[in-house]
This record gives structure tokens, sequence and C-alpha cells, in this order.
């Protein structure tokens, strides 16, 4: 591509092609599509959906550690589209980070997170940091200018200590003693805000699906019976598949 | 109502069922009033009992369905105090369909139906839309969980589905007690994936004998 613009600037010196090859990348959001995308939106196309996480999603320090906590919906619009989705993302052995916002930008970012922070740990020899992992989400979701729909509670304990932080959308970063996120995010600050006190004990375990607390009420004993002839059928073509498999030609094994 | 320009409308979210069997009719709603992400309570009817052998069901803005509700009613007791009886089913049906219209610039937000027993004590389900238009049908859901619930009474219900012609006798030939588990299942089915639906869910059979009631619980979140 970059080839064909050189050709270019030189056969039709003036006007032509500037875009390519002289000006070095500069890194940041890169507002190219965003004149197009509203044009789009004008002419009455309209955006794909995001699957959002309609979410409750906490965090709390304690004595010698962290504990982070969040619910399982996952909901397109009105819909629950998983009923037991986890939402409590491993950055590395000792940090554990939570999402809210769009599913898709929540698992892009802690999974790509959780691969520079583990190359990162061959390269120094040492545990991840809890700052470390701060500073490489920040500095993502900032560049994205907000765009990149992830709000997360970032908790973990290292040499230094246990540390909690919220990371919002545009980049900015908390850090707190308990923190909320998502939808139900005012419901658990209220109850944070009247009982959390310092000092609190527990202990380190992963407890997926720690309550169930809403079973389904009513399961038919009948059970149902899917009848054919019920839907009915417009027209049946039925097209045998001849085998296309040909005799194998010889071939070289691999060397060890 | 957030007062967003002239925006007069909310939905308050839930579902509505309604099936019509050969000497019964069972209509079933649940009682989570919500509006947005919240819920505003768990205990709220969305069913009115307007004769002594028609109910009706609705869904959307419960506003709206409070002061149709009434007006029914009123023009109900004027219909008994003229006619020295009650109003049968397809005669309500006819006067909240007249009823609706007369709105038709400025509706009335509410997705009905009615259901009950007819002149041979049969049963009978009307679904309605915002502005009045009806139709008698075997079986009918509205409100968030329809697109939900729909589906499954089509496929399980053999009673002949308003889609088919040649138009047929509108009742399934299910029994009472089998509706009944249908609608119960159903119900659960639209709360697990619809956020709108569930806390309860209020079960009103009518049959010769009269009108029964049950209250089933539905999951809370």
């Amino acid at each position: 591509m970059g080839y064909m613009c050189w050709s270019s600037e030189i056969a039709y010196s003036g006007g032509m092609a500037r875009f390519a090859a002289d000006v070095p990348t500069r890194g940041g959001f890169s507002f190219d599509l965003c004149q197009r995308n509203e044009m789009l939106l004008k002419k009455g196309n309209q955006l794909p959906t995001f699957r959002k996480t309609g979410t409750t999603i906490v965090g709390l320090v304690f004595e010698d550690g962290v504990i982070l906590g969040a619910d399982t919906r996952a909901t397109e619009g009105p819909i629950v589209a998983d009923k037991n989705c986890e939402k409590i993302h491993y950055m590395a052995p000792n940090i554990y980070c939570c999402g809210a916002g769009t599913a898709a930008d929540t698992e892009a970012v802690t999974d790509m997170v959780s691969s520079q922070l583990q190359l990162h740990r061959y390269a120094t020899g040492r545990e991840s940091r809890v700052v470390t992992a701060l500073t490489l989400l920040k500095s993502h979701l900032f560049s994205y200018q907000g765009h990149v729909s992830a709000a997360l509670v970032l908790g973990g304990v290292d040499i230094t200590g246990p540390h909690l932080h919220t990371v919002y959308p545009h980049g900015s970063t908390d850090t707190l003693p308990f923190a909320t996120m998502g939808s139900g995010s005012l419901a658990a600050m209220a109850i944070f805000e009247s009982k959390f006190r310092e000092g609190l004990t527990g202990q380190t375990e992963y407890l997926r699906n720690h309550q169930l607390p809403n079973p389904r009420t009513y399961v038919s004993s009948r059970g149902y019976n899917f009848l054919k002839g019920h839907t009915e059928v417009l027209s049946t073509k039925i097209t045998p598949l001849k085998s296309k498999v040909e005799a194998a030609a010889e071939v070289d094994e691999m060397e060890e | 109502m957030a007062l967003r320009g002239n925006w007069m409308y909310e939905n308050n979210g839930g579902t509505c069922v309604a099936i019509a069997g050969a000497d019964y009719c069972v209509i079933a709603a649940d009682t989570r009033l919500s509006v947005g992400y919240s819920i505003y309570t768990r205990d709220y009817s969305k069913i009115c009992k307007l004769a002594d052998k028609c109910v009706m069901a609705s869904s959307g803005f419960q506003g709206d369905l409070k002061a149709l509700q009434k007006n029914l009613a009123a023009k109900h007791l004027i219909y008994q105090h003229q006619h020295n009886k009650q109003m049968s089913c397809p005669a309500m049906a006819q006067l909240l369909s007249n009823t609706l219209y007369y709105k038709r610039f400025f509706p009335y937000y509410t997705f009905n139906i009615l259901g009950g027993l007819d002149s041979d004590e049969k049963g009978c389900v009307f679904t309605y839309d915002a502005v009045g238009s009806y139709e008698r049908v075997g079986y009918s859901a509205h409100g968030t969980g329809a697109g939900l619930i729909i589906p499954v009474l089509d496929n399980q219900l053999k009673s002949p589905s308003p889609l088919l012609l040649p138009a047929k006798d509108a009742v399934t030939p299910l029994s009472e007690m089998e509706a009944v588990d249908l609608v119960k299942d159903v119900f659960a089915s639209a709360t697990e994936r619809d956020i709108y639906t569930g806390d309860k869910v209020e079960i009103l059979v009518i049959n010769a004998s009269g009108i029964r009631q049950e209250l089933m619980e539905l999951r809370k979140d």
C-alpha cells in the first residue's frame, strides 16, 4: 500500500495522495473513520448493538487482602443473554479484575493486559504489581478516548500490600478501600457505606457461583412434545453427497 | 414520568397471557411494576375483573391502565342499570374496543387481553392493540415477555392459530389442569430471560363455577 502511494507521488507530483509515506504514525486514537460513521448514521444506518453487562461489581480491602464480587447476568437490552457469565477476570496469579460495560471490551482489555503482565513477569523475574496492571489499563483506555467501554474494579495483593482501584472507560482511576461499579453500583454502595469498617478479616478462595439466590420456581412435569407435523413442511429436497476423497499421494514425513 | 419535552408515557413492563378452553378460560399476568432498571413494587395486580365472567389483563403503562379500568367499570355499571344484567364477554370486548379507539389520537398505552366465557359458556379470549383493533383468538400474550411466550403457545396449544386459514373454532382441546400447568411453566421460562418479568404471577381461571385465583412465586431477580 505504501509502495503504491510512493509511485503515485512520483508520477503525479503535487495534489495527489499526501497521507502515506513521509508522516510517521503518532499512536493514539485514529479519528479517520469518525466522519464516515457520522455520515452513515445520518443516512439511517444503525450501528450494530453491543452486548452490555447490566452489572453489579464490587471490591473491598480487608486485613490482608482484597475481595472482589460480581453478579453473573449478561443482558442484551431487556433480554438475559447469559444467566451465568464470569465477570471476574484473571490478570495475574495475585491480581483479578471485575468488568462492567460492553462485554467484548472488558474481555479484550483484561486479556490483553493479562498477557502484557505475563511478559513483564518473564522480563523482570518478579511478581506483578497491581499498579502495573492499573497503568497498562488506564493508558490503553485513555488512548481510545472512552470508546472502549470498560468500567473495571481492579484488585490484588502484591509485595507492597493489598490494593483496590476503579478504572473508568475514559481512563481515569481511583484508589479506594471499597468500590462498586455498574448499573447496580448505587444499591451496592449503599450497603458498603453503611456497613464498611477498617480491619475486617477473611481468607483467599475463588467462590464461583457463591450464591444462587433465585432458582427457577416452576418446571412443568408434563414435559414437551415437539411432534412432527406441528410445523408445516413446504418442500423437501435431498441431495446425496458423493465422496470426493481421492487416494492420498505419498507424503514425506516431517523430520524429528 | 420524566417530563423530557412532552413524552407522556412510560412502560412499566410485565407480561400477560390468556388461553381459552372448551369450558374454561385461563388468564394470567405477572405482578412486577418496573421503571427502567428499577422495580417500584413486586406486588401489583395487572388484572381487573370487569364482569362476572369477564376479566381483563394488560401490560404497558399502568397509569393509563388504571384510568381504563375505571372507565370500563363505570360504563359497565350504567349498562347494568339500563339492561338489568351483566355484560357478556363479547359485548365487553366491543365496548373495550370502542373505548380505546375513542382516544385514537392520544391513546391508552395499554396492551390488553380480555378473557372469559361467552354466552354459550365456552372459553373466549380477545386480544387488542393500543387503539382498539381486536380479534377473538384461542390464546394470546402481550408485554415484554410476549416474544418469548407466543412461539411456545403456538407450538403447544393444539388450538388453531389465528394465522391458519380457514379460520377454525378458536379453543384449545387441552384440559384446565394442563392449561394452567402450561401457563405456569411459560411464565417461569419468560422470567429466566426477560428482566421485566418476575416476582409473582397471578393466575385466574374462569369456568362455570366462577372465578378461581392462584398466586405463584417467580424469580425475584
